[in-house]
């Protein structure tokens, strides 16, 4: 049963990546017993399933996941936030408020308004309904301080790397706190704006980067050498 | 796609089913037209008109001459002009406006069969070089609205062109002067649209509404007299083979003979 | 104003611009070109200069356009006023709208429309200079778009055109020979399974003419598909070479 290219060779939508018995992963479909890539991306073959690692693609909500998100409309009885994704998401008052809400008492603007940040969880999303998200847990809630980097969604996994070796790395090289959106949004939060710098040319790096070998090594030297230069200055 | 109200599943399933096994839901064969009725001279005010009922679709064609001014990188040439109306009284679908993308498409498909069959020769329209020309307005008005407006719209203009009056004129001191009588439109070829739907990969001929509805791709074929090709359209989304596209070529061959003979006599 | 050239095709047989009878025209395409749009394409085909742009998947506005089970696919054809040798009126033309509804059903049948309900996916192709072919090329850009912007598809959608000139059936024409010759043929497919997606003729052919038309184009198609891929990948093998080093 053959396959038509290499692991992690280069493939491109309407690429024939194997014939037979194979199962259809991630951005991939099978028709006649022939499996096709979808998207731009890398082919991994991994026993019986074929799938491609895409190199762009936008999100698309998965409940559970973890993400961060604009709000964009203060609505009656709950906000609209833009999480990067096809789909406008939707937090409800009653998910923030403790008490029921009233919507002549209480004015959601003085939660959270138009332009603000949010850390959120997805905890509903089907094909008829737009995603919905709680910040009514640890950890979530609005985005204070810090900057937020955007990379396209498929990067997230590669930014943190094989059991977490590369966001550790990240995190131990520049000091700062780096929060991973599953949309694609990434919040850094440093001890100076030199060191979240550091964090973002990292990050930009490894999204344009993602599809070579030892970029972890190459990013730390990156940075090690820009900490120096900095402070030789 | 010209958009039908919503087809149940269960008879997308039964109108594919039937497909595959050489038949359709109204009786007739893969590649059969339904019955045509063609009427001209419907219209008196209209210098050439004709009416078709191609099973219940109802299509009225008007033609009109005026005299105009030429294109100025065609100096010698007439001016012909086709444009559609899918009338909104012909289906719950058509709204009132200008013409929308179908309307358009419909228009410019059958505009290209007339002309590149060379069915009206423009040089033939010139009166004055450089200044006069006749123009011909060919208006397709789309009255009632079951599937296939192509090959309705189509076979309607041919008859309305092979009943087009010009009036006779003489040219004095550089203008055109009209004079009693009439002489008819010369038409130097007769293009005959052949349209195709694909359902469930098989090819039918003249989709009616619902077929149109639950059909995967559209393909429309064009011959002229002497059966060379003048104009092709693929339309819907959807896909074809080649294979198909060159059976399809095959059965408009036969025909657009048949239909020819319905609209020109020999 | 051009004048109408004698001959299209020479006694060497080669045409105006030396190419043989089915050579296409130098093409160059670059993919990622628009930082806002989210996904983009660029190509010169001979003289044609085409510009896709992809916005999208995103939520429909006005609402009613949604449908419920599938994305919409929105696209429209334009031509700059100065691409043309007659400056043209930017309001949209009624081939312009006719472009624009072929050109969208020929990428339809590539997109998985089926895994994003309710949202639209809009394509601008924009026609910068145009020298025959510009459908066609526009339609090579904008699935290129599409999968700029990571929009899963079936395949890529190539397109060529072929016709008829001096009696004999070419490949890519350009205006010119558009203009003056006797058929034009644009075609667009879906290469790996041979499935055509956009077919329009407009001249005379015979049956077998058109045969061996629909083949030449085909065959068109298939290279204008290689260069696609070339250009898809090109940015990431450059990002790979230079890491190498």
């Amino acid at each position: 049963m053959p396959t038509f290219f290499e692991k992690r060779e280069l493939v491109a939508p309407g690429d024939l990546l194997a014939e037979g018995d194979y199962i259809a992963g991630e951005n991939t479909y099978k028709e006649n017993n022939k499996i096709y890539a979808t998207r731009i991306g890398l082919v991994e073959y991994e026993n019986r399933k074929v799938s491609v690692v895409a190199l762009k693609a936008f999100y698309v909500p998965r409940v559970g996941d973890i993400v961060i998100g604009k709000i964009v409309e203060v609505g009656v009885s709950g906000w609209s936030v833009d999480i990067n994704s096809p789909y406008l998401a939707l937090l409800k008052a009653s998910d923030v408020m403790e008490r029921t809400f009233n919507p002549r008492r209480d004015d959601l603007t003085s939660i959270y308004d138009v332009g603000d940040m949010i850390i959120a969880k997805i905890t509903a999303y089907d094909r008829t309904h737009n995603p919905l998200l709680t910040v009514n847990e640890p950890g979530l809630g609005k985005i204070t301080r810090g900057q937020i980097v955007r990379v396209t969604p498929a990067k997230i996994p590669r930014i943190i790397g094989r059991k977490g070796s590369m966001i550790n790395m990240l995190k131990r090289e520049t000091g700062c706190r780096i929060t991973l959106g599953q949309n694609g949004l990434i919040l850094i939060s440093g001890r100076s704006l030199e060191s979240e710098r550091l964090a973002v040319m990292a990050i930009r790096k490894i999204e344009e980067e993602s599809h070579t070998s030892g970029l972890t090594d190459r990013v730390a030297e990156m940075i090690r050498k820009e900490k120096e230069r900095m402070k030789n200055e | 796609m010209i958009p039908s109200s919503i087809i149940t599943r269960v008879k997308q399933k039964r109108i594919a089913q039937l497909i595959s096994r050489g038949k359709r839901i109204d009786g007739r064969n893969l590649y059969d037209y339904r019955e045509i009725q063609i009427e001209t001279g419907v219209i008196e005010r209209a210098e050439g008109s004709a009416r078709v009922k191609l099973g219940k679709t109802e299509v009225l064609v008007g033609v009109k001459l005026e005299i105009g001014e030429p294109f100025s990188d065609v100096p010698n040439e007439g001016v012909l002009t086709v444009n559609a109306e899918l009338v909104p009284l012909a289906s719950p679908t058509f709204e009132p406006g200008p013409p929308d993308e179908n309307a358009i498409e419909l228009a410019r498909v059958v505009d290209r069969g007339i002309r590149e069959s060379k069915a009206i020769v423009l040089e033939d329209l010139c009166l004055i070089p450089g200044k006069k020309v006749f123009v011909v307005f060919v208006d397709i008005y789309v009255l009632n609205h079951d599937g296939n407006l192509i090959d309705a719209s189509a076979l309607a203009a041919l008859a309305a062109l092979t009943n087009t009056k010009i009036f006779n004129y003489e040219v004095k001191d550089d203008e055109v002067v009209i004079k009693p009588g009439y002489k008819k439109l010369p038409l130097r070829n007769s293009p005959i649209a052949v349209t195709f739907a694909k359902i469930n990969d098989r090819l039918v001929v003249d989709p009616w509404l619902e077929e149109e509805g639950v059909m995967e791709a559209r393909l429309t074929v064009i011959m002229e007299k002497e059966g060379k090709i003048c104009a092709m359209q693929k339309g819907g989304g959807g896909y074809l083979t080649p294979k198909q596209i060159l059976e399809a070529v095959k059965v408009a061959s036969e025909k657009s003979k048949e239909l020819r003979k319905l609209v020109v006599k020999e | 104003m051009s004048k109408t050239p004698e001959k299209l095709i020479n006694e060497k047989g080669l045409r105006l611009d030396g190419r043989k009878p089915d050579e296409l025209r130098p093409v160059k395409i670059e993919v990622g070109v628009l930082s806002n749009a989210d996904g983009s394409a660029y190509i010169e085909q001979g003289k044609s200069k085409i510009l896709a742009a992809v916005y999208g998947p995103k939520e429909v506005h006005p609402r009613h356009l949604a449908l419920p089970d599938r994305a919409v696919l929105r696209c429209r054809y334009h031509m700059a006023p100065f691409s043309v040798e007659q400056r043209k009126s930017p309001a949209p033309s009624r081939r312009e709208m006719e472009l624009s509804k072929v050109i969208r059903e020929a990428l339809e049948p590539a997109v998985f429309l089926e895994y994003y309900p309710r949202t639209s996916i809009d394509i601008f192709i924009e026609v910068l200079q145009a020298d025959g072919g510009t459908r066609c090329a526009g339609i090579t850009v904008a699935s290129l778009a599409l999968a700029d912007a990571g929009v899963p598809m079936r395949d890529l959608v190539a397109a060529c055109a072929a016709g008829k000139i001096d009696g004999k059936i070419v490949l890519d024409l350009t205006d010119t020979e558009d203009k003056n010759g006797e058929a034009d043929l644009p075609v667009a497919m879906m290469p790996t399974a041979e499935l055509i997606t956009l077919l329009q003729m407009d001249g005379m052919l015979t049956t077998e003419e058109f045969e061996e038309a629909l083949n030449v184009a085909v065959q068109g198609c298939k290279h204008i598909y290689e260069a696609q891929k070339e250009a898809l990948k090109a940015k990431y093998i450059e990002i790979k070479e230079a890491v190498q080093e």
